[in-house]
């Protein structure tokens, strides 16, 4: 079973609003209709006793001449004007009641004849007449007995302060009712009409205060597997409660992204750095014993027999052994190595070298230098990783593509910038780029990236991949050593 | 006690009067006006007849006249009898009572004669009555207690029976006018009334809503007519004028129309035969009143 706590805002905000129309509104009424009510009732009683004073001083002097006429006259002349105008309107009646309370006159003869008890005609009127005030009193006696559709006045009709008769004037509720329920049908009707125009307005907000919890839930709920980009999360601009959940959620994601990536660099480069130790290790390991071999092949061309077969099956084995040992030494990229420092000469040599493979593949190959002096470098390794990266910008590129190299200095690095049109690198392919034997297309050793990685991070350098599908970037950033020499 | 009716009447006569009184005192200074007592015995009671019936006679007589209503029958006799009022329109009871102190003058004619009825009604919702008898222990209304059709009669009926209207119903009471007696039947407030017929007939083309509530239980023989009569007081030339413009009421198209609100033919020259009947009627109830032990 849904609960009430279970509905969605879209549905809660339009029914709070509701109850909350609703129960305004029957306050309200119940205000209203009582006050309506009871003002009618005193304003009734008010008007009545006003009427009847007047009515019980001019019947004085018929009773006192036993003029039952003149007294009909007198009490009939409200009903005479009130049924000219609306016959249909039950009016109540009136009674005068002689010394001995039984009917003097009445405005209904037909109901209550003259000179009978009315308490036989009404039973009602065995209650009223206890309730008649004392033969001194001139004071109004309000009768409204229980369950009774009339009102009751009683009015004494007072000669020198002796009554010689009483007035009863009745007034049936029915006004009363008719009244309360003209006050409540207005009152729903307002109601309706308010939530005709208040509910397709609460339904607004409530989809509107809606939305962008539902947003901020969807993209929570999109955080797993993998984390949104912040792109990814539409969430709407606003500086209330809502607004800033979702800036929070917005920061908290960035954090976590921000986190991630880092995770993935420490675990791309401690997987690398522990296949770099491993390949170091192997490679001294193999090393060793190859330079062994290499030796005895070396002493036996030189001192063993002139065997034909042997001297061929020999010098296959030291081909073998010798693309052993260059495969072992390309895996243990050695940096420290003093060579001479790095200058603008390099670079040319570079160019010069790159000339046949750009030529063939119609390569529009440009560059940029900044560099005129020579820098703190060794130029053996700068010029491998350059020619590495060169050489890799140009297979991957289309023919007739665009290869691009920027040298440059920031404030602490040598900087090395190669990009390329084309070969897009997927995401997940750059954590294993630098792997080796990693090759995107089948033409490379898979070695080359390896190197430069290998030779980047022995001299504490960093290197940066862009790739996007229409270029590719390789920025390599070279701390300078004479910084770090001083 | 006054009606108010009357009351306004007069305060309305008092105010028109001095215009009019200035009129004629230009034309003809050396006469009073002639005072007219008006009762309940016609049903056109309201302040514009009465205005319009003045200026009629002030035409013809050329002398202005005073028209003065008051509450019961008793206070027009009295006033006539004190000779403060010249002419009245009475019932045939009062006249016959003061034949001494006054003179007839003339006659109503209600459909072509000089007579009228008096009619015993009950609310239409008695469907039982069939007589006074069936009257016993009722409440009855009356119109005046010097009224012939609204009251002699009825008093007469229970007088042969050796009864009277206080022994015979339980309660009775005067409305002081035909008009109303009909009211109070037909509101309930009685369960019987003695009216005047010309009334009733009269009121009946006027008011059908009314008279619809009544139902008339029995017609009494005719009566003359209530009568128009002078004080002995007035002089005769007077009384001369009066009559010829009475009588050529019927003859001139004002009068006719006069006439026709009125619901009467004419007026006429009615001899004293005329009221016999009443006075025989009136002779008897006073006598049986006498005869009647006294009451504890």
């Amino acid at each position: 079973m849904m609960r009430l706590k279970d509905l969605s805002l879209k549905y809660k905000v339009p029914l709070r609003v509701a109850v909350l129309v609703i129960v305004t509104a029957i306050v309200l009424t119940a205000t209203l209709i009582y006050r309506g009510i009871d003002d009618l009732r005193n304003n009734l009683i008010d008007n009545a006793e006003k009427m009847g004073r007047v009515i019980a001083n001019t019947l004085v002097e018929p009773m006192l001449h036993d003029d039952v006429w003149r007294s009909f006259e007198i009490i009939n002349t409200p009903f005479r004007v009130s049924a000219q105008h609306t016959p249909d309107q039950e009016a109540g009646y009136i009674l005068i009641l002689n010394v001995s309370n039984n009917v003097y006159a009445s405005t209904q003869p037909d109901r209550f004849p003259m000179l009978k008890n009315p308490a036989a005609i009404d039973p009602r009127y065995t209650e009223l007449l206890k309730a008649l005030p004392d033969f001194q009193s001139s004071l109004t006696a309000v009768f409204d007995p229980d369950k009774s559709d009339d009102l009751f006045l009683l009015i004494p009709i007072q000669s020198e302060q002796l009554r010689i008769g009483t007035l009863v004037m009745s007034y049936p509720k029915s006004p009363f009712t008719s009244r309360f329920y003209r006050l409540a049908k207005d009152a729903v009707l307002i109601t309706l009409l308010v939530l005709i125009v208040l509910l397709p307005l609460s339904i607004y907000w409530g989809q509107k205060m809606a939305a962008p919890l539902l947003q901020l839930s969807d993209a929570m709920s999109n955080i797993t597997p993998n984390l949104p980009e912040s792109g990814e999360i539409m969430l709407e601009e606003s500086n209330d409660e809502i607004g800033k959940l979702g800036k929070s959620f917005k920061s908290m994601i960035a954090e976590l992204k921000e986190k991630e990536n880092l995770q993935h660099q420490v675990i791309a480069s401690d997987r690398l750095a522990a296949i770099g130790r491993l390949a170091a290790g192997i490679a001294h390991e193999i090393n060793n014993p190859l330079g062994g071999m290499l030796n005895s092949i070396s002493t036996y061309k030189r001192h063993g027999t002139q065997d034909p077969f042997a001297q061929k099956t020999f010098s296959i084995l030291e081909r073998g052994l010798t693309q052993i040992k260059e495969t072992v030494a390309a895996l243990l990229v050695e940096a420290k190595s003093r060579t001479r420092p790095f200058d603008q000469n390099d670079i040319e040599d570079i160019c010069t070298l790159m000339h046949a493979g750009v030529r063939a593949k119609h390569v529009n190959f440009t560059r940029e230098n900044d560099i005129i002096d020579t820098q703190a470098l060794p130029s053996t390794l700068v010029r491998q990783v350059i020619i590495n990266l060169l050489l890799n910008a140009i297979r991957e590129t289309q023919e007739y593509g665009h290869v691009h190299l920027r040298v440059h200095r920031d404030r602490e690095n040598f900087v090395i910038d190669v990009s390329n049109t084309g070969s897009y690198i997927p995401p997940e392919k750059v954590a294993y780029l630098f792997e080796p034997f990693t090759t995107l297309n089948d033409s490379g050793s898979g070695l080359g990236l390896w190197v430069i990685y290998q030779i980047t991070q022995q001299m504490g350098g960093l290197i940066t991949v862009q790739s996007e599908p229409d270029e590719t970037r390789f920025i390599v950033q070279l701390p300078l050593q004479e910084d770090r020499r001083s | 006690m006054i009606n108010l009716n009357s009351m306004i009447h007069i305060l309305l006569l008092l105010v028109v009067l001095p215009f009019a009184s200035v009129l004629h005192a230009v034309e003809q200074p050396a006469k009073p006006p002639i005072r007219i007592g008006l009762t309940p015995v016609f049903l056109e009671y309201q302040a514009t007849f009465v205005k319009d019936w003045r200026g009629y006679m002030e035409n013809r007589l050329k002398r202005p006249v005073i028209f003065i209503q008051r509450g019961s029958y008793r206070e027009i006799v009295d006033l006539l009898r004190e000779r403060k009022l010249d002419f009245a329109w009475l019932c045939g009871y009062p006249y016959v009572r003061n034949k001494k102190h006054f003179r007839l003058v003339a006659v109503p004619l209600y459909q072509g004669e000089p007579l009228y009825r008096s009619y015993l009604i009950v609310p239409s919702s008695d469907k039982q009555t069939r007589s006074l008898a069936d009257l016993r222990w009722k409440i009855f209304a009356f119109s005046d207690p010097d009224s012939n059709s609204g009251h002699l009669y009825t008093e007469y009926l229970l007088a042969k029976q050796e009864q009277s209207p206080s022994t015979f119903f339980s309660r009775t009471f005067f409305t002081w006018s035909h008009h109303k007696v009909v009211e109070a039947v037909a509101s309930g407030l009685a369960q019987g009334g003695s009216v005047d017929g010309y009334v009733w007939d009269t009121l009946a083309l006027s008011h059908p809503e009314l008279t619809s509530q009544t139902r008339i239980v029995n017609k009494s023989p005719q009566f003359g007519h209530p009568p128009f009569v002078a004080s002995t007081a007035t002089p005769k030339q007077d009384i001369t004028a009066m009559q010829q413009v009475l009588f050529r009421m019927m003859h001139d198209e004002e009068g006719s129309r006069l006439l026709n609100r009125l619901n009467l033919d004419g007026f006429v020259y009615g001899s004293d035969r005329l009221f016999d009947s009443i006075e025989e009627m009136a002779r008897f109830v006073e006598k049986s009143k006498n005869d009647a032990p006294q009451r504890p």
